[in-house]
């Protein structure tokens, strides 16, 4: 890891590997490169081992002991946790800076995997409202369906929902991506800033209303678009990142991606800030 | 914030009293300050079921005035002597508490306006639930002290809603929980969660219609508003698919009728709901712990969209 003290302000992202381009425009995104993955790392955190495996069985723990004793299996050196009877509790796995393979049978409740910055997440069921809200980095996949909220004000990472999510999905959205591979309900990506959101499905009405940037891909019916979100052509290289992103997501590698509709914000907020998240992160 | 929870069993009867307590019990933290169950009870359908109040509760955290019992008892009294100038025979009587009573009639209508109005003219007299399956029971308090309270536990029916309260809109006491009666038609009742913002004109309107409210809560105009459009000729899911133009705010809401049960929510989805749903079995709940008591394995859950309205029948 880069040693940030002898660096000056102006190139810690650069050190820390989190920055490899000049960024121009208003829409420039960085993605998390797996191979930088060493990069990102927060003081206090646990060095931990994927090998190592262990299941946690919360039944019969409340969501702040059982988010303490993950904390406590990581700093034992668990990489990998399975936890068995969520039983649809809140605020379960909330606020995991530290990267760790985390696995739950079966589903959650509200706020699941908020503020996290790292894990790499599966949830064999389905979450409710404001799941990963705040995520940073790393990826958290549900192979059921979402509540409301989903994804509200991630910075970054990858989200996926296997199934179909409720309303205000992607809300205030300021990075990453959040895919979706059934339908998802009205105001989607309401307020979003930046990132991007795929459904492969249909779309409820207001779609994209009061987004200020980013893009949203949808490949089925489109209730009606909110303010300031418009229609904008669909790239060569829009269709390949698509492909890609699906590829990568275990999720609609044969679908059809030159079909999708491509909807962007249609007016520019001139003073705003186009450093991306994880560049401002580094720079603090 | 509040609660509610609902389920139905198609095909067969269960312990829905027990049920909707565990149900509520998950939800307490939306809201303690009062619950209140609607439960469709198996019965022979031969008399009708009364469930009313001459008084409030007073206990801890009520905003009701304290009346002495000897008012309740007179209230009483004179509720017993409109029944007989009606010609409704009681064939059995239950006094839970010194407020709440439990009477089943044995008496013929088809319109329970005029019987309602006579009823509830005597001062300090609501019905909480007129029906020949419904019993509406609510009270100050979590679901397990209401439940404890009036031994619903052991109740048996095919479904049943619920809701647990924090009062935001109007007092904590019994005329502002839930759920409501959806007066004056035998065996409906609504639950909601979320705010109205039309009420006031919306309540202007149905009253000049004659349909009575006895609360200031807002969610009483749902009850209302679906009566009286039932009262014109619509089914109850026209009613409620009505409702979501007719009703401005934020809500999602159950309907139950002596064979049905209904969810409603509004466009903007800002409410939430849960829902499961199977061959023999449909729960919903504002979280999905809800369900999680009555269904404690691995199950799929879905929240329905934004202007979504389903029903379905036992």
């Amino acid at each position: 890891m880069a040693n940030i003290k002898t660096v000056d302000k102006k190139s810690k992202a650069q050190s820390m590997g989190m920055h490899t381009e000049v960024l121009t425009g208003r829409t420039q995104q960085k993605f998390f490169n797996p191979d930088e993955a060493e990069n990102f790392y927060y003081f206090g955190t646990y060095d931990v081992d994927f090998n190592k495996r262990t299941d946690l069985d919360v039944m019969n723990m409340s969501a702040p002991e059982a988010n303490k004793e993950i904390d406590n299996l990581m700093s034992q050196g668990y990489g990998t946790i399975v936890i068995k009877n969520p039983q649809g509790k809140h605020s379960l796995g909330v606020g995991i800076l530290n990267k760790l393979n985390l696995i739950f049978e079966g589903s959650l409740g509200y706020f699941g995997m908020g503020s996290c910055d790292g894990p790499i997440v599966r949830i064999n069921g389905r979450v409710g409202w404001s799941c990963a809200e705040n995520l940073m980095a790393g990826k958290v996949v549900i192979e059921k369906n979402a509540g409301s909220c989903f994804g509200a004000a991630i910075r970054g990472g990858d989200l996926i929902c296997k199934g179909s999510v409720g309303a205000r999905t992607g809300i205030d959205m300021k990075g990453g991506t959040i895919i979706i591979g059934g339908d998802a309900g009205a105001f989607t990506g309401f307020m979003m800033q930046r990132g991007r959101i795929i459904i492969l499905g249909d779309v409820g009405i207001n779609l994209g209303d009061s987004m200020y940037d980013g893009t949203i891909f949808v490949g089925g019916e489109i209730g009606s678009y909110g303010s300031d979100a418009v229609d904008a052509e669909l790239t060569s290289s829009d269709q390949d990142w698509l492909r890609r992103k699906l590829k990568v997501a275990e999720i609609g590698e044969d679908f059809d991606v030159s079909k999708m509709k491509k909807i962007v914000a249609g007016k520019k907020l001139w003073n705003y800030d186009n450093l991306e998240p994880t560049e401002k992160k580094g720079a603090i | 914030m509040c609660g509610i929870a609902g389920l139905i069993h198609r095909g067969k009867s269960s312990n829905v009293g027990s049920e909707l307590q565990g149900m509520l019990q998950a939800l307490k933290h939306r809201g303690e300050d009062s619950t209140g169950y609607a439960l469709y009870g198996d019965t022979d359908g031969k008399n009708f079921i009364m469930r009313f109040k001459v008084g409030e509760n007073v206990g801890e955290g009520s905003s009701s005035i304290m009346e002495d019992i000897s008012v309740y008892d007179e209230r009483k009294k004179i509720v017993d002597q409109t029944l007989a100038e009606m010609g409704a025979k009681i064939v059995k009587e239950e006094r839970t508490l010194a407020y709440s009573l439990r009477y089943e009639i044995d008496f013929e209508t088809k319109d329970l306006l005029d019987f309602s109005q006579r009823i509830e003219s005597i001062p300090g007299v609501e019905i909480l639930s007129m029906g020949k399956s419904l019993e509406v029971i609510k009270d100050l308090g979590n679901a397990k002290m209401v439940c404890d309270r009036y031994s619903l536990d052991k109740l048996v029916g095919t479904h049943a809603i619920g809701h647990a309260r924090m009062a935001t809109e109007s007092g904590v006491d019994i005329k502002s929980a839930h759920p409501f009666w959806g007066y004056p038609f035998s065996d409906v009742s609504v639950v909601h969660n979320g705010q109205l913002t039309n009420y006031w004109n919306n309540r202007r309107v149905l009253e000049n219609k004659g349909m009575r409210f006895m609360s200031e809560c807002d969610s009483e105009l749902i009850a209302v508003y679906i009566a009286q459009k039932m009262r014109e000729g619509a089914s109850l899911e026209e009613g409620m698919k009505d409702s979501l133009s007719g009703l401005d705010g934020v809500f999602t809401y159950f309907v139950a009728t002596k064979d049905s049960l209904g969810m409603a929510k509004d466009t903007m989805a800002a409410k939430p709901l849960v829902l499961y749903e199977s061959d023999d079995l449909v729960a919903m709940g504002s979280e999905e712990i809800a369900i999680r008591s009555v269904l404690p394995h691995e199950i799929d859950t879905y929240d329905p969209f934004d202007g979504e309205v389903k029903v379905w029948q036992i």
